[in-house]
């Protein structure tokens, strides 16, 4: 089997990032074990919980079902892009005072899915939330308050992304 | 994961040549939702992974009343849904690609892919079949066109044979005064795999059926067209009592297996409702048209 590492090219959180990777790595495996950028979380590592969501060129996918060769000139951005250095995004705002969060290993997935959400859809219903965040799974909150957490952003944010 | 390598051709001919050279121990990928699952769970021992996204043809959606819709095996599902003049020619093929996983399965995952899985859950193969879809396959012997109804030969298998992928589906322009759905059951409203599924189409003219597609999820080896549901309803008016005997005639079409989803008896049951209720969304959609 080959076993040369493969080069890729991507920007992260929008800087220009290249990495070495084994053919058989998934995206989750390069953002965590190769870029040490552990924000994006392991959940189920089979498409199901959402835990490992990240923005691939736009969309929202699970990192575990993309290979990091697969990521070569993309732009992906992650949990660690979601704040700024003036402070928390008004999504990670709302999920802390609407305590939309117990362990925590699903929250980096609901920000980044919420806020691509919230991006496209400005003021999405509650049941669009809810459909939205299907694809995201939390065993700790019963999803109430993370719901009520991304209508509070929606609401700070004024209608604006 | 194994080992493996990667490779991603950018013409058809190198895909063929690249599959064909490891035979099963080679596979395309497309969106991956399924593939990489697999490889993971041990489930396909896979040596070479094929790449087909960089191929244009592969990702190329095209619609036009003329020539009607060609989407390439591995345009991902929510770029069809997206599209507002396909989501409204092809109603069934927008409930499918709109209900496989959630957002971020349907950023990456294709009806392509979903149709080459060959689950018998698969949720878009049902609605391909009622409208008509054929599978382009391309190969070392050429181009060859599948009607999707004949695709899936067994659960995870299909027709395509050694260097043999999918390249695109064809589905022609509805007529008018048509109509399509796809319904499925799950005990949660979303990112669940079928218990049982049901695509209807169907052509009016005035309160009459004129044709009727009628195909079944989940209640045999592989997605099944159920030709005795549809045949049920041509030349007749919808009555209840007429969309009973389709749901009879899918309840017979149904050859389903018993497991932790559902008993056979259970999905036999399912089936019938869903026809029924997947004939009166597609007249309905059809009287809209």
């Amino acid at each position: 089997m080959p076993s040369e590492k493969i080069h890729v090219r991507t920007t992260v959180n929008g800087e220009a990032t290249d990495f070495l990777c084994e053919a058989n790595q998934s995206l989750l495996e390069v953002l965590r074990d190769v870029l040490y950028m552990t924000g994006t979380k392991e959940g189920c590592n089979d498409g199901n919980c959402g835990a490992c969501t990240v923005n691939l060129d736009g969309r929202i996918v699970d990192s575990c079902l993309v290979l990091g060769v697969e990521a070569d000139g993309a732009a992906i951005e992650t949990i660690e892009g979601v704040a700024t250095p003036e402070g928390l995004h008004p999504i990670q705002q709302a999920f802390l005072e609407n305590a939309a969060l117990q362990c925590g290993v699903c929250t980096p997935g609901f920000i980044v899915a919420s806020k691509a959400l919230l991006e496209r859809e400005p003021n999405p219903s509650e049941y669009r939330i809810r459909h939205w965040l299907a694809g995201n799974l939390c065993r700790c909150t019963g999803y109430d308050k993370i719901v009520r957490a991304v209508v509070d952003a929606a609401q700070q944010m004024g209608g604006k992304s | 994961m194994r080992p493996i390598e990667y490779v991603a051709p950018t013409t058809v001919d190198e895909a063929v040549a690249a599959l064909a050279e490891k035979g099963e121990a080679a596979r395309p990928l497309a969106g991956g939702t399924d593939i990489l699952v697999q490889m993971r769970g041990g489930r396909r021992a896979v040596d070479r992974i094929v790449d087909v996204k960089k191929i244009p043809d592969l990702n190329e959606l095209s619609y036009d009343p003329q020539n009607g819709l060609r989407v390439g095996a591995a345009v991902p599902c929510h770029r069809i849904y997206e599209d507002d003049a396909i989501a409204e020619a092809y109603p069934g093929i927008m409930d499918a690609a709109t209900l496989i996983g959630g957002i971020q399965i349907q950023g990456r995952a294709s009806l392509g892919g979903n149709l080459c899985n060959a689950a018998p859950s698969g949720d878009s193969i049902p609605a391909l079949i009622a409208h008509h879809a054929v599978a382009e396959v391309a190969g070392p012997g050429g181009r060859r066109d599948v009607p999707v109804e004949d695709f899936c030969t067994a659960p995870g298998r299909t027709v395509l044979g050694p260097g043999e992928f999918l390249v695109a589906i064809r589905m022609p322009t509805p007529p008018a005064n048509f109509g399509a759905s796809y319904l499925r059951f799950i005990p949660r409203n979303e990112m669940d795999i079928a218990v049982a599924g049901a695509g209807a189409s169907v052509v009016m003219d005035g309160d009459t059926v004129t044709a009727c597609r009628v195909a079944l999820a989940s209640v045999a080896p592989t997605p099944v067209l159920a030709g005795e549901a549809g045949a049920a309803l041509v030349g007749r008016e919808p009555t209840n009592e007429v969309l009973a005997q389709a749901a009879e005639a899918a309840r017979a079409a149904a050859k389903p297996i018993s497991d932790m989803r559902g008993t056979a008896e259970y999905r036999t049951h399912l089936v019938g409702v869903l026809t029924t209720r997947a004939l009166r969304n597609a007249i309905q959609r059809a009287k809209e048209a």
